[in-house]
């Protein structure tokens, strides 16, 4: 694009890079803070952002190792951050698993096969995912409580319990994936079918492999989501040692029992493998996410 | 569709076999969960495995075999516990009145008090993985043994106990008392019968005793006590037994009190009151963060798209961070940095300027908080979403602006913005319809405190309706479940009609594409 340049125009740009550096900085700020309170002995913000003194205590105290405190005194960390971030790992990819599962293969029939009411069960699922579950907490809890009078391991405190509930959020995942199918040309599935293959075999063995990307796409969101997930896991989850690492961080940072350096230490551990995942998978999702709101 | 090759004998019999056994399979366990007397739960099993059942062997249902798996999720996950909430808000469930009616009884009906009659010593010894019990007759000391019992798991069980034999070699050495506590609730099913005839049952953690039920249920359904000859009738109304005089015996079970829930939120000051405040508040939230989240988002999406500018992959991929990093962590983080003693922000504020700003018990300042945290989670996103949408404006446009000689400024007035407004608008309304239900944020910043001092019914400065909810049902004021789901449907109402002018805003951008 040719155009005359102003004499101002150096000026924009310095400016331009000033504000978006103090902006960076201040986007970055928080994160080295963390890491700078992870590395410092004591639980409280005292001493520089470089710490003077490298002590690894809070370290330990994630990992779950003992470590001497300050009076020399020898400290069993009490909060099971490595038995939490492993709660969290395990739900999170079962339950991407199953919602894998669930949604492949109603969104091939959505994608593939004519029924009665298909339109209105898309535009339901649409609008299904409007109402948050945060909204029906109330009603989760109570039916986990009668599930858990009839079968106790699938009641209030069990993680088979997390993964029913998270099972039913996948009207998101049939739009995205149906969106996939929609774009592989139905023909090679016709091919198949004029060979004598039945509509599962075309399915399971000629489109799901060419499907592998958005599959993997979803697993992706669907891991991430179960993570990061709080309410509903905070409503499920009472027993210490059953608690996924968000409901379980909380713990960290109560008025009177402040461990400030320990929870940097169990967030960096848990945080920057996810952080990397999405950094990672971001490209391919942002697409999936734009029927999303703000993060929060 | 074409018919497959001909299956073989054993291919065409595994069908139906199969087929018969997940029918007796899913049937027997429809009877357990029916003998526990969840009825609803029994109910909801039984309509799915029925469809499920037809579904796989009707030829003419064969794209729901494919769907079926996730849309019986998403029903009985999802929408079932919507319905179910608008259910609740008609119901009095709450920790006064938790039980259903069939429980509330069996509670009462299993209450028992302690008979005239002989007590009795007890002790129980561990014999190998089980265990023996000992009862000595407080006035006569004879002695019965009875078990060996597992003491595994809570049930009614009737055993009887045979009197110990002289001379016989004793028992080990008695279980601690905290073991014994850990057997208390298998011990308290337990009936003994003694060779005489009586039965005894558990009075405490080293007595037997004679007990007998204290309530015994009546023809007409009230209940009488047998220790002093009073009788209570369950109140349909309040959810309650009543005495004769109207005193409610707790505990109480749910009833259905139609709209009193919704009586309470609108017209009862002290619900009303808070009511009205939190909504404000949640409204003037989310206004104000899609507001901010967007305006910087926009303002970087702009700067980014600048041809002039170098570095801009760097920048963009810092700025991004914090729509990477789990919400969970950032929010809790922030939690520590805004720290009214030892934070590191008013560390840094009071060493530059010398304040130290209340952040958690000054309202004002609270909010303040909960909007920066929120533009620096949400900008993010705004940005990606405006970069992909100014990519898409033609070239041209500003060339020919360029031409006429404006500036920046009148560029983005008069050509950027525009042109991003309308494909943006319902991405605004989704994301005001996230922020209005941000319970995460509240939850983990704040939990909706520092709390109004005016009102009877607890309720924070910072709380949003869906957090206020969460605290009446989960948190202090009583638990009370039916008045949480009657704000959760007035929610459920908000959201939808939020969402009926998104689907609006939509199928206006969509027409125009085409």
């Amino acid at each position: 694009m040719a155009i005359v340049l102003d004499r101002s125009h150096r000026w924009r740009v310095v400016a331009a890079h000033v504000f978006l550096a103090c902006l960076c900085a201040l986007v970055i700020f928080p994160f080295l803070i963390v890491i700078s309170i992870s590395l410092r002995p004591g639980n409280f913000a005292t001493g520089s952002i470089i710490p003077q003194t490298i002590s690894l205590e809070h370290w330990r105290f994630a990992l779950g190792l003992p470590f001497q405190d300050a009076n020399g005194r020898l400290i069993e960390p009490d909060l099971p951050v490595l038995r939490w971030l492993w709660n969290s790992v395990k739900v999170a990819t079962l339950s991407a698993l199953i919602c894998l599962f669930l949604s492949t293969t109603a969104a091939y029939a959505f994608a593939r096969m004519k029924f009665r009411g298909k339109k209105q069960a898309l535009t339901g699922l649409m609008l299904m995912q409007m109402f948050p579950s945060v909204l029906a907490l109330v009603a989760i809890y109570a039916i986990f409580d009668r599930i858990g009078n009839a079968f106790p391991a699938f009641g209030i405190d069990t993680h088979w319990a997390l993964l029913l509930a998270y099972s039913g959020g996948i009207a998101l995942h049939i739009w995205t994936i149906k969106g996939y199918y929609d774009t592989i040309p139905y023909e090679i599935e016709e091919a198949a079918k004029v060979d004598g293959a039945t509509p599962w075999q075309a399915f399971r063995l000629v489109l799901l492999p060419m499907a592998v990307p958005i599959l993997m796409v979803v697993f992706l969101l669907a891991f991430i989501g179960a993570i990061i997930e709080y309410p509903v896991a905070s409503i499920l989850l009472k027993r210490q040692d059953l608690l996924t690492m968000a409901v379980g961080s909380k713990m960290f940072l109560y008025e009177q029992k402040y461990l400030w350096g320990d929870f940097a230490a169990a967030a960096i551990l848990s945080g920057l493998p996810i952080t990397i995942v999405f950094m990672l998978a971001q490209k391919w999702m942002i697409s999936g996410l734009t029927a999303g709101g703000i993060k929060g | 569709m074409p018919t497959a090759a001909t299956p073989t004998t054993a291919a065409r019999w595994a069908g139906p076999a199969l087929l018969a056994l997940v029918i007796a399979a899913a049937l027997y366990l429809v009877v357990v969960v029916y003998a526990t007397g969840e009825l609803l739960l029994a109910g909801t099993l039984l309509v799915i495995c029925t469809l499920a059942v037809w579904i796989y062997s009707a030829r003419s249902t064969y794209a729901f075999r494919y769907l079926f798996p996730g849309i019986a999720a998403a029903l009985v996950f999802v929408v079932f516990p919507m319905l179910y909430t608008i259910t609740i808000g008609f119901s009095n469930y709450s920790s006064r009145n938790l039980l259903e009616f069939p429980r509330a009884e069996a509670y009462f009906l299993s209450e028992t008090f302690r008979a005239e009659g002989s007590t009795f010593e007890f002790s129980l010894h561990p014999a190998g993985d089980e265990f023996r019990g000992r009862l000595v007759d407080a006035e006569t000391q004879k002695t019965f043994q009875f078990g060996p019992l597992a003491l595994a798991a809570t049930r009614v069980l009737e055993v009887t106990a045979e009197e110990e034999p002289s001379g016989a070699a004793a028992l080990p050495v008695p279980v601690t008392l905290k073991d014994l506590i850990g057997h208390q609730k298998a011990l308290q099913g337990l009936t003994v019968k003694l060779p005489s005839g009586v039965k005894v049952r558990m009075a405490g953690l080293r007595e037997f005793a004679t007990v007998q039920p204290l309530w015994v249920k009546q023809a007409d359904g009230s209940l009488k006590n047998q220790e002093n000859g009073n009788v209570i009738k369950p109140n349909r109304e309040s959810g309650f037994f009543e005495t004769a005089a109207g005193e409610k015996i707790q505990p109480g079970f749910q009833v259905p009190i139609g709209w009193d829930n919704y009586r309470r939120i609108f017209t009862e000051q002290r619900f009303r009151e808070p009511f009205v405040r939190i909504f404000a508040w949640t409204v003037l939230f989310s206004g104000l963060t899609v507001l901010f989240a967007t305006s910087l988002g926009m303002l970087l999406a702009v700067l980014l798209n600048w041809d002039a500018l170098s570095f801009k992959g760097t920048y963009r991929m810092l700025l991004f961070l914090p729509y990477a990093v789990p919400g969970f962590i950032s929010i809790l983080v922030f939690k520590g940095l805004f720290n009214q003693n030892v934070g590191e922000i008013n560390l840094i504020l009071s060493s530059l300027f010398g304040i130290k700003p209340q952040w958690f018990s000054d309202p004002l300042l609270a909010k303040t908080m909960l909007l920066i945290v929120n533009t620096w989670l949400g900008f993010p996103y705004m940005m990606v979403i405006c970069m992909g949408l100014i990519k898409a404006i033609p070239a041209d446009l500003y060339e020919a602006s360029a031409v006429a000689g404006a500036g920046p400024l009148t560029n983005f007035w008069s050509i950027t913005l525009p042109l991003i407004l309308k494909p943006l608008t319902p991405l605004l309304i989704s994301s005001f319809a996230f922020n209005f239900n941000n319970f995460v944020l509240i939850s983990l910043l704040t939990g909706g405190r520092p709390d109004f001092l005016d009102t009877t019914v607890p309720a924070g400065t910072t709380d949003l309706l869906v957090s206020y909810t969460y605290r009446i049902a989960f948190q202090d004021s009583g638990q009370n479940y039916g008045l949480a789901a009657a704000i959760s449907t007035v929610i459920f109402l908000m959201v939808a009609v939020v969402s009926l002018v998104q689907m609006r805003f939509t199928k206006v951008v969509e027409d125009e594409k085409r």
